[in-house]
């Protein structure tokens, strides 16, 4: 490899991660440093993220970096016909890290073999979004005070949620058991429980949450999207089931939280953000530390 | 009465002899191998009658020795073939191709999402079963099994 880039969470090594997750601690103490003067950071995003983005575009900006790129396609010379391989070497020069986000899956791969400089995905399609993954570890570990015997539930569509499979992925280096909690039609893809059987971890499946939500360390709330189902009848079925709200979080541990990717529609009713246990929000603020400390570490520069 | 056996082939004196391949597979075999490419001496035979696969087809080629990575190449498509190395008429060794822990090139990953399937990019698989060969893509990490794998 010409240069250590970010492309998959499984392109870190666990000691890796904890480091990461280590340096954001410090960036979250002291946010303002001038590590990236002098540096010019390239954020290219062939569809738009503006979250995503602006989380990036707030890290380096406290960093004292510059930014140059683009929001989303049409405004570049990809709808002119240019190929990926022609944007990167051309961009490749012009700075000293790519952040990309692009909605074909493996194209962040392809970038990371062409250009000089370090490539952080910031989601191929439906493949992988490693930033997201290390700020819920980030957000994890501060609520918890550990990555370690953690009660992990994920709900809502676990068939398509790319934030949920890396979370997986990401967790199941630690002794986690995982309860997922989603309907028939969009339940966990057999290659992750058989990976879960590999490892020797625990894992539950349930259609319904209400009765085992008092065992949950942390709740990570997803999206039920109605595109998702073929039948607009199950649907209708299962929409009211997977919303979480305050009532419901009563006996929770004390410790619990709840996390989400953001953004989120109705999944989590409006009365949960004034719970303390409520998380979301933190752990948006806590995805610009740990970016702070992904760039930092990519760069060589702490 | 016992029929007499016959080769349907003539023998060659010296290079390798590429057995098993089931016929569907000969064209790809070819391709995969580059054979068109090459002026050794050469001859194919398709369509025999095999217990095993039904129809086969054999490669017999003159003065050609292939190295292991090179012919495994070939196990995606004839992942029962057998090799026999022939010096001065006689078999001198027997072997199976084995599927490889790495694919490039060869075969088209499955995902219509994925980067391979829009710039000009070769593939390249990491061979995650081998019973089943099922290839795991390193671009966009999606799987391709053997019921989908299209050959380039």
């Amino acid at each position: 490899m010409k240069n250590k880039s970010l492309v998959s969470i499984d392109d870190l090594s666990t000691d890796e991660m904890v480091s990461i997750l280590d340096l954001a601690e410090k960036f979250e103490k002291e946010p303002i440093q001038p590590i990236l003067e002098g540096k010019v950071i390239a954020t290219l995003f062939f569809e738009p993220s503006t979250r995503t983005r602006l989380s990036f575009e707030s890290a380096i900006s406290r960093l004292g970096g510059k930014i140059v790129g683009f929001t989303d396609a049409s405004s570049s010379s990809v709808t002119k016909g240019e190929t990926l391989n022609d944007t990167i070497r051309t961009v490749n020069s012009y700075c000293d890290l790519i952040v990309m986000r692009h909605p074909i899956e493996g194209s962040a791969r392809l970038a990371s073999e062409i250009a000089d400089v370090p490539i952080v995905n910031a989601g191929d399609g439906a493949n992988q979004h490693p930033t997201q993954t290390l700020l819920d570890l980030y957000s994890i570990r501060k609520t918890q005070g550990s990555l370690d015997n953690l009660n992990i539930f994920l709900v809502g569509d676990l068939k398509y949620g790319r934030t949920v499979h890396s979370l997986l992925m990401a967790m199941s280096r630690w002794n986690t058991i995982f309860n997922f909690i989603s309907p028939e039609e969009l339940r966990m893809p057999l290659e992750y429980k058989l990976y879960l059987d590999k490892l020797g971890l625990k894992y539950y499946e349930h259609s319904d949450f209400t009765d085992i939500i008092n065992e949950a360390d942390i709740i990570y709330m997803t999206r039920v999207q109605k595109e998702r189902f073929s039948d607009p009848m199950e649907y209708e079925k299962v929409k009211n089931v997977y919303v979480l709200r305050n009532n419901m979080l009563r006996n929770t541990k004390e410790k619990m939280r709840v996390l989400h990717p953001l953004p989120r529609v109705n999944e989590i009713h409006i009365d949960v953000d004034m719970n303390t246990k409520s998380y979301y929000f933190q752990q948006a603020l806590n995805g610009v530390y740990t970016r702070q400390a992904i760039l930092t570490r990519l760069l060589n520069l702490k | 009465m016992k029929e007499p056996k016959q080769l349907s082939v003539s023998a060659i004196e010296s290079g390798t002899v590429i057995d098993h391949i089931p016929a569907s597979s000969l064209f790809k075999v070819i391709q995969i191998l580059g054979l068109d490419k090459i002026d050794n001496q050469m001859t194919f035979g398709t369509n025999l009658e095999s217990k095993k696969l039904g129809r086969k087809a054999i490669i017999k080629l003159a003065g050609i020795f292939f190295e292991d990575d090179d012919i495994n190449r070939i196990a995606l498509v004839a992942p029962e073939a057998k090799l026999n190395i022939i010096k001065g008429y006689e078999v001198v060794e027997k072997s199976i191709v084995k599927v490889p822990d790495q694919i490039i090139g060869i075969a088209k990953c499955v995902n219509p999402k994925c980067i391979t399937n829009f710039e000009s990019v070769t593939t390249k698989f990491k061979v995650v079963s081998k019973k089943n060969v099922a290839l795991k893509c390193h671009y966009c990490e999606k799987i391709t099994d053997q019921e989908h794998m299209v050959i380039l």
